[in-house]
């Protein structure tokens, strides 16, 4: 395992190296194993450069444990608003979640609905790419259309076009209080309805997710006063129970029913009414719904190539957990299609010319000199 | 602003290329006569101006292609046109380009209430997407202020913000999707009513590449049912450090305004000669405006305001009323125009981090005493985002240049504390050549690299972000 200590060594090292990199923060969202190649870990670049809480900002180095983050941040009343889900339980992998890890994979949780991804947070990135340039774009401020917005094209492109090593995000204050309206016996279509009804109210609903066999879950965040108003108008409209634990959408977060459970694990973004049925086309063992039915997480029998299953579908398909063989056959993400992976090989090839960064969706990528 | 020198292996192919054209668009979309052309020299920065040599108004992505594909085939660049809105010189021809307009492409595709989005031709402008909307009580949030006329394409390509995204975003954040036409005619579909694409996010990297990487033909945007209500507070300060406090312990103190607006001395002093709206004569005002219904707007103001009494605001009024909402909004609603009044004047668009303010606030103060030349601030508070009017004379010869080193050496000090050059304007010309300042050499290279995959031959708005010296071998090859 190479583990750099600053960000030059890291450029160091990228500049020097002559064979595949496999490129992890924590390697706590790493979906296929490590196998034979080199792994290089940015978490010996840690710790916290800024925190101006009067800014709504923070910036960390890029292997920062995400523990480390959401402790300082709490400290001061505030927090990640995407609230990044923890994949150990779901993956069963050990290890320490980066906030590099966080913004490499684009992790968001529940509140992703109302508030925004992880990419919609991120201000800024520093990163080393294939040539080991250290590069920089965004920055440390909230509004800022200086230049190409890489600082998207690096959130969520998994170790594809570099190697982060900091980041900065806007942050937001912590709600007074938090609770949930639970809806029960609602089937999944109702329940993609009540939670679409919710989502287009004035309350500001922040999390809508339903769990078969548990319930279907609207959360309501904010000062006391105004949480009471909200929570009240929404019941008065949907019906349900007033939940005052924060713990449910943890679960919800990491997809807590599926940890024990055997299977693949699919995870699905479509249109959040166009979900039931494609649930039903899918067969699955096992879904739980989130962002209103926008996001499905499916338990489905091992090899099962979901994509075949419900195509022609809008939206994307993406593997989470599943054995070596089926891991082999299907790709983990939904292909693109023609002109837009041409697009997407022709930017690698920019900023990882000698094809260094082998990802586990392309660990195979040739290095060229 | 130096512009490239036309080419005239290009302009040599003028009657070519508008026979072409005219294969594929009818006559009164191809606009080649010099008479005519000239509606499209400008845009908002309209001290640069240059007729291009042909422009054409598509109605269809079929049409876009037909034009692209031509384009391609013939070599010739292509600037993409919105409403022709921008600040910063985005839409600007040169003498050998086309001028692709959007603006017949304005119709609404789709509207979900259920899945919250609309699809809509790029060319639609800003607030006609409320307006498509807002029947069923909801909106599209990014609002800059020229929402009345501003297209969706210049948004995008912008990426444009406005005075609310402290609490909504910026467009980034509210666009799910495009229709994209690439430079040789392929049209492409990037995501959509459904939320983070997979692999590479290429919708994150067109919005705010200002036209040069496609021409964005559709969006899907997504809307948010409108908030029950919304009331602002009013606040007055004797210093601009306590102000910037005020804005920073409100923010800290877990209050999310939906806008923070601030504005100085010479600004209040311009806009109440001019508009009447009974401010204080202070130096930094605060406008705050939280939404939510009736109680929860009181139980929000009621923190900001025992915020604000504890750095002895010289004023502080609290809206009760519709009438008294918008009497607290009429002067800084019309504070551009009051400062237009007395001259004509630069807007900038630079961001600093917000604990930066009372410091950028004095030098901006002692740059203009060196200058000679008189600046209002009125901005964004919540976020950074300022905007210092310089006023000049534009009939006086040397007053622009020296207005333009003014605001050169106000964005470099945005970028010295911490910010940037631009936060919702972009850089078209008007920033292009100080981008050196913000980014190394190898940070702009790899931006360029970008454009490389998407067009090959810098054909798209060529002239404009990168600074001249930079982007010429790439544009020359």
């Amino acid at each position: 395992m190479i583990t750099p200590r600053s960000e030059a060594e890291l450029a160091e090292v990228i500049a020097a190296t002559r064979e595949p990199l496999r490129v992890i923060g924590g390697g706590t969202r790493s979906v296929v194993p490590m196998g034979n190649a080199s792994v290089l870990t940015a978490s010996g670049l840690s710790g916290i450069t800024l925190h101006e809480p009067g800014s709504l900002t923070l910036v960390a180095q890029a292997g920062t444990p995400v523990e480390q983050i959401e402790a300082a941040l709490a400290a001061e009343g505030q927090r990640l608003p995407f609230e990044p889900m923890d994949h150990r339980g779901l993956l069963g992998t050990q290890g320490t979640p980066t906030i590099g890890g966080v913004v490499a994979a684009n992790v968001s949780g529940p509140r992703r609905i109302q508030v925004g991804a992880a990419r919609d947070f991120l201000l800024g990135v520093r990163f080393v790419d294939g040539a080991g340039r250290i590069l920089k774009n965004g920055g440390r401020v909230m509004k800022n259309v200086t230049g190409y917005d890489l600082v998207k094209l690096m959130a969520g492109s998994r170790g594809r076009l570099g190697v982060l090593s900091e980041v900065s995000f806007k942050v937001l204050p912590m709600p007074e209080v938090t609770v949930t309206l639970v809806l029960q016996g609602l089937d999944d279509a109702a329940a993609v309805r009540a939670m679409a009804q919710g989502l287009a109210s004035p309350f500001e609903v922040t999390g809508a997710a339903h769990w078969p066999g548990k319930g279907t879950f609207l959360r309501i965040e904010g000062f006391a006063g105004s949480v009471a108003y909200r929570a009240g108008q929404l019941r008065a409209m949907l019906g349900g129970e007033i939940e005052e634990s924060a713990q449910r959408w943890t679960e919800i977060r990491d997809v807590a029913p599926f940890h024990a459970a055997e299977g693949d694990i699919w995870r699905l973004s479509v249109k959040p009414s166009d979900a039931p049925g494609l649930v039903a086309r899918a067969g699955a063992e096992a879904v739980l719904y989130d962002w209103g039915g926008g996001l499905v997480w499916l338990r489905m029998a091992p090899g099962t190539d979901l994509r075949a299953r419900i195509a022609p579908f809008q939206g994307h398909a993406t593997l989470v957990r599943a054995d070596a063989e089926t891991l082999a056959r299907l790709p983990l993400e939904q292909p693109e299609p023609a002109p837009l992976a041409a697009l997407s090989s022709g930017l690698r090839d920019k900023f990882d010319p000698r094809g260094i960064f082998a990802t586990e969706t392309d660990p195979v990528r040739a290095v060229a000199s | 602003m130096d512009m490239p020198t036309p080419n005239p292996v290009i302009l040599a192919k003028k009657s070519r290329l508008v026979e072409r054209l005219l294969t594929v668009l009818p006559t009164d979309a191809v606009i080649h006569l010099e008479a005519e052309t000239r509606a499209y020299e400008c845009d908002a920065l309209t001290a640069y101006r240059c007729p291009p040599m042909v422009a054409v108004l598509p109605s269809t992505t079929q049409d876009v292609s037909d034009i692209l594909r031509i384009c391609h085939e013939m070599g010739v660049p292509v600037v993409p046109r919105g409403s022709g809105t921008s600040l910063a010189g985005g839409a600007l021809p040169t003498a050998d380009c086309v001028i692709l307009g959007v603006a017949r492409m304005n119709a609404v595709l789709e509207t979900d209430y259920e899945n919250r989005f609309v699809r809509v031709q790029s060319g639609r402008t800003n607030l006609s997407v409320t307006g498509a909307v807002q029947e069923n009580d909801f909106f599209y949030a990014p609002d800059p202020s020229s929402q009345l006329a501003c297209a969706i394409a210049g948004n995008i390509a912008m990426n444009s913000g406005g005075a609310h995204c402290l609490k909504y975003g910026v467009t980034t954040n509210n666009l799910m999707g495009v229709t994209m036409v690439l430079i040789d005619g392929t049209v492409v579909e990037i995501g959509g009513a459904y939320l983070d694409a997979p692999g590479l996010d290429l919708l994150g990297v067109i919005c705010g590449s200002e036209g040069q990487l496609g021409v964005v033909t559709e969006a899907t945007l997504r809307i948010l049912r409108k908030p029950e209500g919304a009331r602002p507070v009013l606040m007055g300060f004797d210093s601009n450090e306590v102000a910037g406090e005020c804005v920073s312990d409100i923010i800290k103190a877990g209050v999310l305004p939906v806008a923070i607006e601030f504005m100085d001395r010479p600004c209040i002093r311009a806009t109440e000669a001019f508009a009447k709206a009974g401010y204080p004569d202070c130096e930094a005002l605060l406008i705050v405006e939280v939404e939510g219904s009736d109680a929860e707007i009181d139980e929000q103001l009621e923190k900001i305001v025992a915020i604000a009494r504890r750095h002895n605001p010289v004023e502080l009024r609290e809206s009760k009323s519709a009438d008294e909402s918008a009497r607290i909004w009429l002067g800084r609603k019309s504070a551009f125009g009051a400062m237009g009044q007395i001259n004509d004047y630069m807007c900038l668009d630079g961001t600093i981090p917000v604990s930066q303010l009372p410091y950028v606030l004095r030098r901006i103060g002692e740059m203009s005493k060196e200058y000679g030349l008189d600046v209002g601030n009125v901005f964004h508070a919540g976020d950074g985002n300022m905007h210092p009017l310089i006023l000049f004379d534009a009939n006086k010869p040397g007053d622009l240049e020296l207005c333009e080193a003014f605001g050169a050496d106000i964005l470099r000090l945005c970028v010295e504390v911490g910010g940037c050059l631009t936060g919702e304007h972009g850089v078209g010309i008007e920033k292009r050549d100080l981008m050196v300042n913000q980014f190394a050499p190898e940070d702009l290279d790899i931006q360029m690299a970008v454009k490389d995959v998407f067009d090959p031959q810098w054909l798209l708005n060529p002239a404009k972000v990168f600074p001249l010296a930079a982007s010429e071998a790439r544009r020359a090859a």
